[in-house]
């Protein structure tokens, strides 16, 4: 279509293409410029500020920095007592969130997808949290997961049980907020496969029914594998989104307890405007940085496969 | 836009029906239907309870919300307690600070990623895909990132405890990022035929952007509206990094804040400010869920 509109152009006035493509190209740029000047200012500049602060040792409290080569990194590398806990716990996590997303998202899109009576007001359950705000999604369930006075533990004592103070034990408090953090986002996978499940060709489908293939065939043979890349995209949209949860995390638990739920994003907050070393903690933000790219670099492979007419 | 395309058709997949005749499979189909409602209904039950813990247990008053066994509703609302988020602290301050900020950002980023879009997706010039991409690769990266040269940054222009952060860095961050590809996708889908014409007619390219393109994005630009309200009305890490005035809070900064000298929560005022909180989130749900769901999709498909 560029193509043909710029013959229409060049065809009918040929001696003043040039400057028309001039102008075009001009008013581009002009037109562009207040997004590509802030994002200089805001992203850009601030993403290159970061890599020369982490070599250098500066604090919150004092604007004067020293340059000090890597020794930011030897300390996360060797000497914080911290660091490898802080990626552990990061990486479950991350786990953590990934099967529950992949599978109550498929569970609820396979059961949802065929717009039957019923289905949309599921579907509008199911995303509703989706929408909500982190820090109100966060406060109720922080509430919930109290000791002997949150209505879970309540629930609990009817029945018999004596529940965990949840979230001052250091293992249930990650899991609660793995949990909870998983099912604020799993509308949103359930929305993308049913997307995925609705794109399936309908022959495949058709055909194997009629050769007498049961459900659980059909799913396994014939939509399992069309699913494949909505899965793959699934699970690293999962892993992006891991990285996105200072809101969660600072509500319910502050990183506590004994930094049980201390996972990256929140490790660097902590080090800049709690404990003031802003140099470590941008050494910290190139970690996040660097693991961000690469997360999205292997999204954009991944999604090339899964609509490859897209640009 | 293939994702919500195919959102929005509707499924031509209904399962094939066991065979009436048989009455054993007939008997299994039902069971069937029966373990899918079971299954759906349980979960939205989990899905439910915050909303409804929430909205109830900010009826209570101080003792029957630690009262054993809960009750699931009120034994008398005790509207009070949204009387009290207000003596409290100046949450009716918080409110006003969220709705006007929600405002101004909406503006800028609607007004910055509208033209910004309509250049990348009509009008040709060079390096126009390098930027596009590194624009897009930029969307992603958490605010976490680039939040300690941001505070150097604004520390330097005196802006530290202003509400200009937290119109600045929206504006001109991942948000705006978003809304230019929305955009931009909304444009390329425009037949080009009349802003062809409108070229011819000497408009000009703002004129055709003005006068044609922009009226014709009003549907896409209310989408935009919507989520980037929502999203600058929950921003919790950039007013809890530059604001200290209780004056200056924001909703999300107000609501941590109903608290004793110990930290520890007051719950009954916390849970009515956050069901008071997500008042919007619940309006723009019924107002356009699909839009929302597709925004939604979208931001995570990038």
């Amino acid at each position: 279509m560029t193509i043909a509109y710029q013959r229409a152009v060049t065809g009918r006035r040929a001696g003043r293409s040039l400057s028309l493509r001039r102008r075009e190209e001009l008013t581009g740029y002009l037109f562009i410029s207040p997004q590509v000047l802030g994002f200089l200012v805001i992203v850009l500049g601030p993403i290159v500020a970061v890599v020369v602060y982490s070599l250098q040792n500066r604090t919150l409290l004092a604007p004067e920095a020293t340059f000090a080569g890597l020794e930011n990194y030897r300390h996360m590398v060797e000497s914080d007592p911290y660091f490898r806990r802080m990626l552990l716990t990061t990486a479950i996590f991350c786990a953590g969130l990934v099967p529950i997303n992949v599978g109550l998202g498929l569970c609820t899109a396979l059961l949802l997808s065929s717009n039957r009576r019923g289905d949309a007001v599921f579907q509008a359950i199911f995303f509703l949290p989706v929408v909500t705000s982190a820090v109100a999604w966060a406060v109720v369930w922080r509430y919930a997961f109290q000791g002997e006075l949150g209505p879970i533990n309540q629930f609990l004592a009817v029945l018999g049980v004596t529940g965990p103070n949840w979230l001052q034990e250091p293992t249930w408090a990650l899991v609660v907020v793995t949990v909870t953090r998983a099912l604020k986002t799993v509308g949103l996978k359930m929305v993308i496969f049913i997307a995925a499940i609705q794109g399936i060709p309908k022959e495949p489908l058709e055909a194997a029914r009629l050769d007498g293939a049961n459900s659980w065939h059909v799913f396994r043979h014939i939509m399992l594998p069309f699913l494949a890349p909505a899965t793959f995209l699934v699970v690293v949209i999962t892993m992006i989104g891991s990285m996105q949860v200072f809101d969660h995390i600072l509500l319910m638990t502050a990183g506590g307890p004994s930094n049980a739920t201390m996972v990256l994003p929140y490790y660097i907050f902590h080090q800049a405007f709690r404990a003031f070393d802003t140099g470590y903690a941008s050494a910290l933000a190139v970690v996040l940085c660097v693991l961000t790219l690469g997360l999205t670099t292997l999204q954009w492979a991944v999604r090339r496969r899964v609509v490859p007419d897209e640009q | 836009m293939s994702s919500d395309v195919a959102f929005q058709t509707p499924a031509r997949l209904r399962p094939t029906r066991p065979s009436r005749g048989a009455p054993s499979l007939r008997g299994t189909a039902i069971i069937a239907t029966t373990a899918r409602y079971l299954f759906l209904t349980v979960l939205s039950l989990v899905f439910m309870f915050p909303f409804w813990w929430l909205v109830t247990s900010s009826l209570k008053g101080p003792s029957e919300i630690r009262q054993t066994p809960p009750t699931f509703l009120p034994e008398s609302p005790r509207w009070q307690n949204y009387v009290e988020v207000f003596t409290y602290q100046p949450f009716a301050r918080h409110l006003f600070n969220s709705i006007y900020l929600g405002v101004v950002v909406t503006i800028g980023v609607l007004a910055i990623s509208a033209i910004s879009g309509y250049a990348f997706a009509r009008l040709r010039f060079r390096g126009r895909s390098v930027i596009f991409v590194v624009l897009l690769v930029a969307l992603m990266m958490p605010t976490e990132v680039t939040i300690v040269p941001l505070f150097s940054l604004m520390r330097s222009l005196g802006l530290v405890n202003t509400h200009v952060p937290l119109i600045l860095i929206p504006i001109f961050g991942p948000q705006t990022i978003l809304g230019a590809f929305l955009m931009r996708q909304f444009f390329l889908q425009l037949p080009r035929e009349t802003e062809e014409a409108g070229m011819v007619d000497g408009l000009g390219h703002l004129g055709v952007f003005l006068r044609l393109a922009l009226p014709l994005a009003r549907p896409a630009l209310g989408a935009l509206a919507i989520v980037t309200f929502l999203y600058s009305w929950n921003l919790l890490l950039e007013p809890l990094v530059f604001i200290d005035d209780p004056d200056l809070y924001t909703v999300p900064l107000g609501l941590n804040s109903y608290t004793d000298s110990y930290g520890v929560p007051i719950w009954h005022l916390q849970l009515a400010a956050t069901s008071i909180s997500i008042v919007p989130m619940v309006v723009a749900f019924l107002v356009a869920r699909r839009q929302l769901i597709v925004s939604f999709a979208f931001t995570a498909g990038k």
